[in-house]
């Protein structure tokens, strides 16, 4: 009796996230999808049906193009970035340094800004400008004799790495955080037979426990994976709408918002929804099979 | 067990209270009444804007002391943000009385395709606008001989800005056409500054714009949008390549920069000139600077006498909320008393030719000779020739063009652009 109130209970309680995840998540994909094949230009509704000839419009778009090009740069650097940088600090922190909470803190700081500030910080700190007016990062190495850079105003695609430097810079702390529980819950025996086989200390990491951090890789790939896909507002801080940092979620919003072309932004929601579900879903369905497992 | 059971009752009530009662206060404020507000949409919320749209609002109070006036100001520059919430609040059939647009396509090629606007032809004649205002100027805010906004102001796109100290110290005048700028510049790099500062991207549009007038002269470049021209030609080509050659004359670091940003570099000796509109001429003056001594003005190379201008305006919504009231607000807007009041502390000039001299500065005094004697033309960065589809993929264009300089391949850009979206289709 007592169990099956609890359960009614329950489901009253769960009701209304339930509903509203419905509606304002599932019902708008549905509705976005269903726009991305719509002919609707300008700000009344049109649902007459154009079939796939936004997404073909989208993939013959030589600026959709550069889009998915420039994602695919600020993706691997930042993901290769964050993941080197995030392991490189958590095993540092894990000798035991002294004063390792205020590292740990230190590290883990940036997360706690937005994406726009650190955009703007950055943008201040990779000032391209030269001669007289030369400031930022440019202002050091002209310290040390090396030639001012041109920073994320570097030809394409080569610009697009160095916004990744900011996105580095803020999630390798969360990386890092990742991958210190993973090394804190590898068992100490574990390093000690090691050890007594005659393992040096880079034999011992390479061999026992980055193969043993899997999941917390797993985990740091795709966390940072879908955010590199869906990234905005650090782009739009760092150099406004400019097309040559370009990416699909900043031609998303002109195309709907400054264009009007709500057909061909929906279609660049869906692009970007389904490359994110490619990454994320076989993710989840791993991860509720291994804890129903469990 | 009763305690918990109430305890979940009540959440339920409350979270389904709160998802029904916005639509529930929506449905009552769609059934009007006499006291309704006039509310007045804009992305006016700071500086001149802001205290100028204060002034015309105490000129309307007085007016029309039986309103209330609601200020729904969207913050956001160039009102990428209000337009956005402007568009939701249309698509929900929830018009204000009346919103402030950049006069011309940017409104007509939106709001009027939309069937959300109402021509004021009758407005115009009633109040005698077309006697007071430039032929030049209604034609180009009308559709089908149809007037869809009143123009409150007018702001001179084409304009170069210098110091005239420094440009004395360097031994350069201002240059009248682009070759003399190329020359000028030549001297300028010599002496260790940028000959012409530039900002993010869509200062770059608005050097083209002013580059392609001065090349193209006042009738080549209205061809471009009426229709009639050939974006195609050989003089568009030889123009195009006049604008890449400029921009090998613009700072390093221009997509970092905001307009005001590339205006100060000119104030600090780093750079000689910056094209920009004369809403810079109160940057200028917040910097203490004075009209001729501090700042100096030209039109830019290639564009004397003619007049490249935008405009602020305010439209009247089908199903207005308070139409009435709302047609008060227009009537106050196209006043010389309303123009009077919000252009000297907006730093424009009024859309009225009869405006009270002795209220406007120097540098306006002179804007106001050139609006009446001058060929007015239309901006294009700034919503007078083209509709909002047309201008973002002639804004794609430019900045794939930044990213490849590739003359032939712009050019064919704005050939696509105009035939899928422009005057060409």
């Amino acid at each position: 009796m007592r169990s099956i109130r609890q359960h009614w209970v329950a489901v009253a309680m769960l009701s209304p996230s339930i509903l509203a995840i419905a509606i304002f998540v599932y019902g708008f994909i549905g509705w976005s999808l269903r726009v991305s094949l719509s002919e609707w230009q300008g700000l009344t509704p049109n649902y007459d049906w154009a079939g796939l000839a936004n997404f073909a419009d989208l993939f013959g778009d030589r600026r959709f193009l550069i889009d998915m090009r420039n994602t695919a740069v600020f993706t691997t650097f930042f993901v290769v970035g964050a993941v080197a940088l995030g392991l490189l600090l958590a095993i540092l922190l894990d000798r035991h340094v002294p004063g390792e909470g205020i590292f740990r803190s230190i590290y883990l700081f940036p997360l706690a800004i937005s994406l726009i500030v650190t955009g703007v910080a950055w943008r201040w700190l990779m000032n391209p400008a030269q001669g007289d007016r030369v400031s930022g990062f440019n202002l050091l190495l002209g310290g040390i004799g090396v030639d001012p850079l041109a920073w994320h105003t570097t030809d394409p695609p080569w610009g697009m790495a160095f916004v990744a430097l900011p996105a580095v810079w803020q999630m390798s702390g969360f990386t890092m955080a990742l991958f210190l529980g993973g090394l804190r819950a590898i068992p100490e025996e574990l390093k000690e037979a090691a050890r007594v086989d005659g393992a040096t200390e880079l034999q011992l990491y390479r061999r026992v426990i980055i193969p043993l951090l899997r999941p917390a890789l797993l985990s740091a790939l795709i966390i940072l994976g879908h955010l590199s896909l869906k990234v905005f507002d650090l782009i739009v801080a760092l150099s406004g709408k400019d097309i040559r940092l370009d990416v699909p979620a900043i031609y998303m919003w002109t195309t709907t918002f400054d264009a009007n072309d709500f057909a061909h932004g929906a279609a660049i929601g869906i692009v970007l929804l389904v490359s994110v579900a490619v990454l994320v879903v076989p993710y989840l369905v791993w991860s509720l099979r291994r804890e129903t497992e469990l | 067990m009763t305690k918990r059971w109430l305890l979940g009752a009540t959440i339920v009530a409350l979270v389904l209270s709160a998802c029904t009662s916005p639509s529930g206060s929506g449905s009552g404020q769609a059934s009007g009444s006499a006291g309704e507000p006039v509310e007045v949409f804009s992305w006016w919320t700071a500086g001149g804007e802001a205290d100028g749209l204060a002034a015309m609002l105490e000129v309307f109070e007085a007016e029309y002391p039986g309103y209330t006036f609601e200020n729904a100001a969207v913050a956001g520059g160039a009102g990428t943000n209000a337009r956005a919430v402007l568009a939701t609040r249309l698509s929900q059939s929830d018009p204000p009385s009346s919103w402030q647009g950049h006069a011309g396509q940017e409104l007509i090629g939106t709001y009027v395709a939309a069937g959300q606007i109402q021509p004021l032809n009758d407005l115009y004649e009633e109040e005698g606008w077309l006697d007071v205002m430039p032929a030049g100027l209604i034609d180009l805010i009308s559709q089908d001989g149809n007037i869809y906004s009143v123009p409150v102001n007018i702001h001179r796109a084409n304009v170069l800005w210098y110091s005239p100290s420094a440009l004395e110290a360097w031994g350069v005048e201002p240059p009248t056409t682009w070759d003399e700028f190329v020359d000028a510049a030549a001297t300028i790099e010599a002496a260790g500054a940028t000959p012409l500062a530039m900002g993010e991207q869509w200062t770059s549009m608005h050097l083209l714009e002013t580059v392609l007038i001065g090349s193209l002269g006042a009738d080549g470049w209205q061809a471009l949008w009426d229709g009639s021209g050939d974006w195609a030609s050989g003089d568009l080509t030889a123009a195009l390549e006049t604008f890449a050659s400029v921009l090998d004359y613009t700072n390093e670091d221009a997509s970092t920069l905001t307009w005001d940003q590339a205006a100060q570099l000119v104030i600090d000796g780093d750079a000689a000139f910056t094209i920009m509109g004369d809403w810079a001429e109160g940057y200028f003056k917040s910097k203490d600077l004075a009209p001729n001594d501090g700042f100096g003005w030209a039109p830019s190379p290639g564009t004397d006498g003619i007049f490249d201008f935008l405009s602020d305006s305010f439209v009247l919504p089908v199903n207005a909320k308070n139409e009435e009231g709302a047609i008060a607000w227009l009537k106050v807007a196209g006043s010389r008393a309303g123009q009077d009041a919000f252009n000297p502390i907006k730093g424009s000039i009024p859309a009225r030719s009869d405006g009270d001299r002795a209220l406007y500065d120097e540098y306006l005094t002179s804007a106001m000779d050139d609006w009446a004697a001058d060929e007015v033309v239309g901006s294009l960065a700034h919503g007078v020739v083209a509709n909002d589809a047309w201008k973002a993929k002639i804004d794609t264009a430019i900045g794939l063009f930044l990213g490849d300089h590739d003359v032939a391949a712009f050019q064919q850009a704005l050939v696509d652009a105009c035939a899928s979206d422009g005057a060409c289709s």
